[in-house]
C-alpha cells in the first residue's frame, strides 16, 4: 500500500528495523542483553528476554508486511507498556545494576513515545488513503450504492434535505431555512450533539449535489452526492462522497482506527435504508434490527407505532408467477438451462413488466 | 403467545414471549396452524450457523390465518389462510425482479454481517440468525410476516394443512434442485441424502422428465421411502462404495446431473468422518463436504451438479480440478421461493403430489424440544415433524 505522508513514512520504516532488529538481538544473546539493561542474568530472565524477542521480531515483520501499520504500531505500544513495567519491577529486586535499569527505562521510555507517534501518523495515512491531496484534516469517506429507481426519482428524494433523519440514523433533524441552506442536528459519539448550518453550493438536476458546511460548524464537513444511470437500466448509482473533520481530530481518528470502528460504515448502513425506503417506500425492520444494540430475535415488548414511521408512495411490485406463466416461460425460454444463465433469459420475457416497474407512480 | 426459543447449543426451549406486532406498512401478522421442523434447523441445534443470539424464536416452515394487516397489504384480507416462503422478499429490487426472491436486496437488515462472511448478502430468513436479518421464526402461535404483498400464498378450500404446509421450503427446495438439473428425457440423476427435500428432490426429478432416479443415503427408512414414494433406485452407502456402484449402474457414464440435498453436516464412514469432526471443532472448516465432493467425482462429464443442502461458511479440499477439467456446471442457492409456491399449489390441486407422504411425526408445539432431538437422532423412523401450536 502506498503511503503518502512522509514523515509518518520515514518513521514507521525507522520503527519497524529498530524492531525486527532488538528482536534477533534479544533472540541471539539474550544473556548480553540481559547485562546491557542490568537485570538478573538467571535462566527465568533469559526466557522471558526471549520472549519479548519473539514478540518484538513479530510486530517487525507485521510492519514489514505493509498493511495496517497503525494496528501494528498499537501492539507495539502495548509491547512498551508491558517493558516498562518489568523493569520497574526489575528495580525493585536485589542483584540488578540500578543505573543501566534507569537508563533502559528511558530509552523505552523515548521509543513508546515514537511509538504513539508513528501509530497517530500512520492512522491519519490510512484515513486518507485515496486523496494525497486533500488539504486540513477532514476524513474523506466515498460509498456508493445501486438503487432500482431512475436518476429523476432518486435525486427528487435526495434534494429534499429534511428527508435524511428519516434514514440517517445519526442525524436528529435538517432544517432549511431558504436561500440553499440549512440547519443540521445530528448526534456523535458518546450521545454528543454538534449542530452545524450549511449551504449548497452546486446543484444539477438529476445529477450531483454539492454542499458544505459555514463558518461556525461544531463539525466542519463537506460533500457531494452524484447520480448515475446504470448500465442497462438497472436502475441509478448513487455515489456519496464525504469530508468531516473527526471529533477529537486526529486523536478521534486513530482511535476509531485502533478500536476498528471504520470511519464509513455508518455511511453505508446509511445508504442501505436510503435504498430500502426509495426500493420499498420505508426502512425495513426486523424484530432484532428496531432495538439499538444486539437484542434477540423475538417481538418488542411494546408496539411501535406505525404512523409515526415515515414512508414514500413506490411503484408497483413484482408479482409472484401462475401456473400457466410458469409453464410458458419454462417452454419458451428455458430460463434454467446451464448456458444462458440465470438472470438472462427471465430478464427477456419480463422486459416490459420491469419497464412498467420503473416507471413513477402512485402520489409521487 | 409460547414460542420455541434456541437458547444454545442443543438446547431448544417453549417460552412465553410478547406477541408479534406490525413494524413495517406491508407486514401481516398470522394466527399459525401448522408449523414444521426442517433439517436446516438442525445446523442452528447444532450450533454450526453463526450469529445466533440465546432467545431466538426458530422456524421458518409454517403457514396460517391472517389476524392483523398492516396499511400497504392490498392483496390479502383478515381471515385468509396462507402458506409463508422462508425467504423474505420485497418485490421491488432488482433481484426480485429477476425472480432471484431468495437474493432480495432490501429484506435483510443485519446485511453487513453476511457481507463480512459472504462478500454479499442474500435475503433475509425467518428464524435463521441474525446475519440473516434477525426476524422471529414460525416455531410460535403468532408471526409477523413483513412483504406480506409479495410473500403468503393463499390457500384455496378443500385443501388441507399438511398438503399445502411443505409449499414453505422443502417441497420448492427440492424442485428447484431439480429444475437446476435442466433435466432432459433420457436423464439418470442421482440424489444425495433422502431427508425430505431430497424426497422432494426425487419427486421433482421425475415431475420434470427425468427417465432414472438413484438415491443415497444410510438410513434403511429413508431409502424404502425413496424407494416406495418416490419410485427411485437406491444405494445404502454404509453398504457399498457410491462411485463404483453408480458407474456400474449408468455403465461407466455416471448420472447426468446429481443433486446434493445433504449439506453441511455430511456423514461418510469411517476415519475421514473424525478427521473433519476435527478440522471443524478447530474452525479449520465450517462444513463437511462428504456428499458433494462425491456428487462431483460421480457426475457425468459435462453434467451439472446442483446444490440445496445449506452450507454455512468455507470449506476444504474442493474438487476444483474435476469441475474445470470435466466442463461441470455448478448451481446453487436458497431457494427462490415465489417463483415456485403458484406453480407446485397448482401441481397439489391437480393431484400430482401429495407433500403429505414425509409426515411421520405429529406434536404440540410444546413438545418442540422433543421433537428436535427425534429428528436430529433419527430416532422413531423420524423423517419430518409437524408441529400444531
Amino acid at each position: 500500500m502506498t503511503r503518502t505522508n512522509g514523515r509518518g513514512q520515514t518513521l514507521t520504516t525507522g520503527l519497524t528495523w529498530f524492531s525486527v532488529g532488538l528482536g534477533i538481538a534479544q533472540l541471539v544473546a539474550p544473556g548480553r542483553m540481559t547485562k546491557l539493561i542490568g537485570t538478573r542474568n538467571t535462566d527465568d530472565a533469559r526466557s522471558l528476554v526471549r520472549l519479548i524477542g519473539v514478540r518484538e521480531t513479530v510486530a517487525g515483520i507485521g510492519l514489514l508486511s505493509g498493511t495496517k501499520p497503525d494496528a501494528w504500531l498499537g501492539g507495539r505500544i502495548g509491547g512498551d507498556l508491558i517493558d516498562l513495567a518489568l523493569l520497574v519491577g526489575a528495580m525493585r529486586q536485589r542483584g540488578t545494576n540500578r543505573s543501566r535499569l534507569l537508563a533502559a527505562t528511558g530509552a523505552v521510555l523515548g521509543i513508546t513515545a515514537l511509538d504513539i507517534f508513528g501509530a497517530v501518523q500512520a492512522a491519519r495515512a490510512a484515513a486518507q488513503p485515496h486523496n494525497p491531496t486533500s488539504s486540513g484534516r477532514k476524513t474523506p469517506t466515498t460509498k456508493t450504492i445501486v438503487v432500482n429507481r431512475d436518476p429523476e426519482d432518486v435525486y427528487q428524494f435526495w434534494s429534499n434535505f429534511e428527508n435524511f433523519p428519516k434514514f440517517m440514523n445519526n442525524l436528529e433533524s435538517v432544517t432549511t431555512t431558504g436561500n440553499g441552506r440549512s440547519h443540521w442536528k445530528a448526534l456523535g459519539p458518546a450521545g454528543k450533539r454538534f449542530e452545524w448550518d450549511a449551504e449548497i453550493v452546486e446543484n444539477r438536476p438529476h445529477e450531483l449535489i454539492r454542499w458544505r458546511s459555514l463558518p461556525g460548524a461544531d463539525v466542519d464537513n463537506d460533500g457531494s452526492v452524484r447520480f448515475e444511470r446504470a448500465p442497462g437500466g438497472r436502475g441509478t448509482l448513487v455515489r456519496v462522497n464525504l469530508r468531516y473533520d473527526l471529533p477529537g481530530g486526529i486523536f478521534g481518528t486513530a482511535l476509531a482506527t485502533l478500536t476498528g470502528s471504520e470511519p464509513g460504515q455508518e455511511v453505508s448502513e446509511d445508504l442501505r435504508r436510503f435504498k430500502q425506503v426509495m426500493e420499498t417506500g420505508e426502512v425495513v425492520r426486523s424484530d432484532a434490527s428496531i432495538h439499538p444494540t444486539m437484542h434477540n430475535a423475538r417481538p418488542p415488548e411494546q408496539p411501535i407505532p406505525l404512523r409515526d414511521s415515515f414512508h414514500i408512495d413506490v411503484p408497483a411490485r413484482r408479482q409472484t408467477h401462475t401456473w400457466q406463466e410458469a409453464r410458458e416461460r419454462l417452454e419458451s425460454a428455458d430460463p434454467m438451462s446451464g448456458q444462458s444463465g440465470e438472470t438472462r433469459a427471465p430478464a427477456r420475457s419480463d422486459a416490459a413488466d420491469r419497464g412498467a416497474a420503473l416507471t413513477p407512480g402512485g402520489a409521487r | 403467545m409460547k414460542a420455541n426459543c434456541w437458547e444454545g447449543k442443543r438446547t431448544v426451549r417453549v417460552e412465553e414471549v410478547p406477541d408479534p406486532k406490525i413494524l413495517n406498512r406491508r407486514d401481516a401478522i398470522i394466527k399459525i396452524t401448522s408449523t414444521a421442523i426442517c433439517g436446516s434447523d438442525l445446523h442452528l441445534y447444532n450450533g454450526l450457523i453463526p450469529t445466533m443470539e440465546k432467545g431466538d424464536i426458530l422456524g421458518h416452515e409454517f403457514m396460517g390465518e391472517v389476524v392483523e394487516l398492516g396499511p400497504d397489504v392490498g392483496n390479502l384480507k383478515v381471515g385468509d389462510r396462507v402458506v409463508v416462503p422462508f425467504t423474505i422478499a420485497c418485490g421491488n429490487c432488482w433481484s426480485c425482479q429477476q425472480e432471484l426472491f431468495s437474493l432480495c436486496e432490501n429484506s435483510n437488515p443485519n446485511a453487513w454481517m453476511a457481507e463480512k462472511l459472504m462478500g454479499h448478502s442474500p435475503s433475509g430468513l425467518f428464524g435463521y440468525s441474525h446475519m440473516m436479518g434477525g426476524y422471529a421464526g414460525g416455531q410460535a402461535e403468532y408471526a409477523r410476516v413483513p412483504f406480506a404483498d409479495v410473500g403468503p400464498l393463499k390457500i384455496p378450500n378443500g385443501l388441507s394443512d399438511e398438503q399445502v404446509l411443505f409449499l414453505s421450503d422443502i417441497f420448492p427446495t427440492g424442485y428447484m434442485g431439480a429444475e437446476m438439473c435442466n433435466i432432459q428425457p433420457g436423464d439418470t440423476i442421482a440424489v444425495w441424502g433422502c431427508g425430505p427435500v431430497g424426497q422432494f428432490a426425487i419427486a421433482s426429478a421425475y415431475l420434470l422428465g427425468a427417465e432414472r432416479v438413484i438415491a443415497i443415503d444410510r438410513f434403511p427408512y429413508r431409502l424404502r421411502m425413496a424407494r416406495e414414494k418416490g419410485r427411485a433406485e437406491t444405494i445404502n452407502y454404509e453398504d457399498v462404495n457410491v462411485y463404483d456402484t453408480l458407474m456400474e449402474m449408468t455403465g461407466g457414464r455416471g448420472p447426468d446431473a446429481c443433486i446434493d440435498a445433504v449439506g453441511t453436516e455430511a456423514h461418510i464412514p469411517g476415519p475421514a468422518f473424525a478427521y473433519a469432526r476435527v478440522k471443524q471443532a478447530m474452525m479449520l472448516e465450517s462444513d463437511r463436504t462428504f456428499a458433494l465432493r462425491e456428487a462431483i467425482m460421480a457426475c457425468r462429464n459435462g453434467g451439472t451438479v446442483s446444490v440445496i443442502g445449506v452450507y454455512g461458511g468455507l470449506i476444504d479440499k474442493f474438487p476444483m480440478g474435476s469441475v474445470m477439467n470435466r466442463s461441470l456446471t455448478i448451481r446453487t442457492g436458497q431457494t427462490h421461493m415465489q417463483r415456485y409456491m403458484k406453480p407446485l399449489l397448482e401441481r397439489i390441486e391437480k393431484g400430482e403430489i401429495d407433500p403429505s407422504f414425509v409426515i411421520t411425526h405429529r406434536m404440540s408445539l410444546d413438545d418442540a424440544p422433543k421433537g428436535f432431538s427425534t429428528f436430529l437422532n433419527k430416532q422413531e423412523d423420524c423423517m419430518k415433524v409437524v408441529l400444531k401450536p
